[in-house]
């Protein structure tokens, strides 16, 4: 079943604030083996003029990847996420996401399309601070692949 | 800054995957599955293209000299990363040249990331601000 093309241009309510933990940044910096100070020692990142660790650069897919959740299950969308691959990611900074950010996203479709018996949908995510404060946009696109290829 | 940048190689194992997995919130099956990665067409397990990005992301911090430099990061995932389930997993290189430095101080980046001979990624580009 395709994507219904409806959901075209369509946004969601914002997310709850996600509290981005300064643990979860080390853990996630220590998972992409990135060993930079400012990454795990607050000290590091006040002297960079950060009040505390600095997130990685595609440390925002954990907050925006829970955050699509919003439209990748609701049923009337009609997709198989068992189908789905990541064909392209886009962020553009205001700031890095820093510990202790509260972060909420809003998310739109910008556009959904169909080639090869493929479809493409393309999101984006407006992450802000609860005081609406731009810190990152991210753009996913992701495809479901035909159900009769392999 | 010269036009071409030294390239980065970067191991990727099983083990990064899972740990990758755990930190990002990712558990997708083909990620840590040989059995069920298989089933959809795959080879076999393979990397987060998350994974991918934020090792490409570690050259250009690295190029930049600072953690906070990118301002703009865009990917197309080409072709899978396929990890064996090997001590020595696969190698990931990234490579970069400079395209343009613009009056306000950036410096756009074209990115090139292979595996095992092959571009895992296409229309890679970052865009830095440098301190």
């Amino acid at each position: 079943m395709p994507l219904d093309p409806s959901f075209a241009g369509r946004s969601w309510p914002p997310t709850e604030p996600y509290l981005v933990g300064r643990e979860k940044i080390r853990e996630f910096a220590r998972a992409i083996g990135a060993v930079d100070a400012e990454y795990h020692d607050p000290a590091a990142a006040r002297a960079l003029g950060y009040p505390d660790v600095v997130a990685p650069p595609t440390f925002p897919t954990v907050v925006t990847m829970a955050a699509s959740r919003q439209i990748i299950s609701d049923p009337t969308l009609g997709m198989d996420y068992s189908r789905v691959v990541h064909g392209e990611q886009k962020f553009r900074y205001t700031r890095p996401v820093v510990a202790g950010d509260a972060l909420v996203c809003v998310n739109t479709v910008e556009e959904i399309t169909q080639r090869g018996g493929h479809d493409f949908l393309t999101a984006r995510t407006d992450v802000t601070t609860e005081a609406g404060e731009p810190v990152v946009t991210a753009w996913s696109k992701l495809v479901q692949r035909g159900e009769h290829t392999a | 800054m010269t036009d071409t940048l030294e390239p980065q190689t970067f191991r990727v194992t099983r083990a990064d995957l899972i740990r990758y997995a755990g930190a990002s919130g990712d558990f997708n099956v083909i990620h840590w599955s040989d059995r069920l990665a298989g089933k959809v067409g795959l080879p076999g397990v393979i990397a987060h293209g998350m994974y991918t990005m934020a090792l490409v992301g570690r050259a250009v911090t690295t190029w930049a000299g600072a953690p906070d430099a990118v301002v703009e990061f865009s990917v197309r995932f080409s072709r899978p990363v396929p990890v064996p389930d090997t001590d020595e997993g696969t190698q990931i290189e990234v490579s970069a040249v400079v395209k343009e430095v613009t009056d306000d101080g950036l410096t756009r980046l074209s990115l090139t990331a292979t595996c095992q001979g092959e571009k895992v990624l296409s229309l890679a580009t970052a865009t830095i601000r440098k301190r």
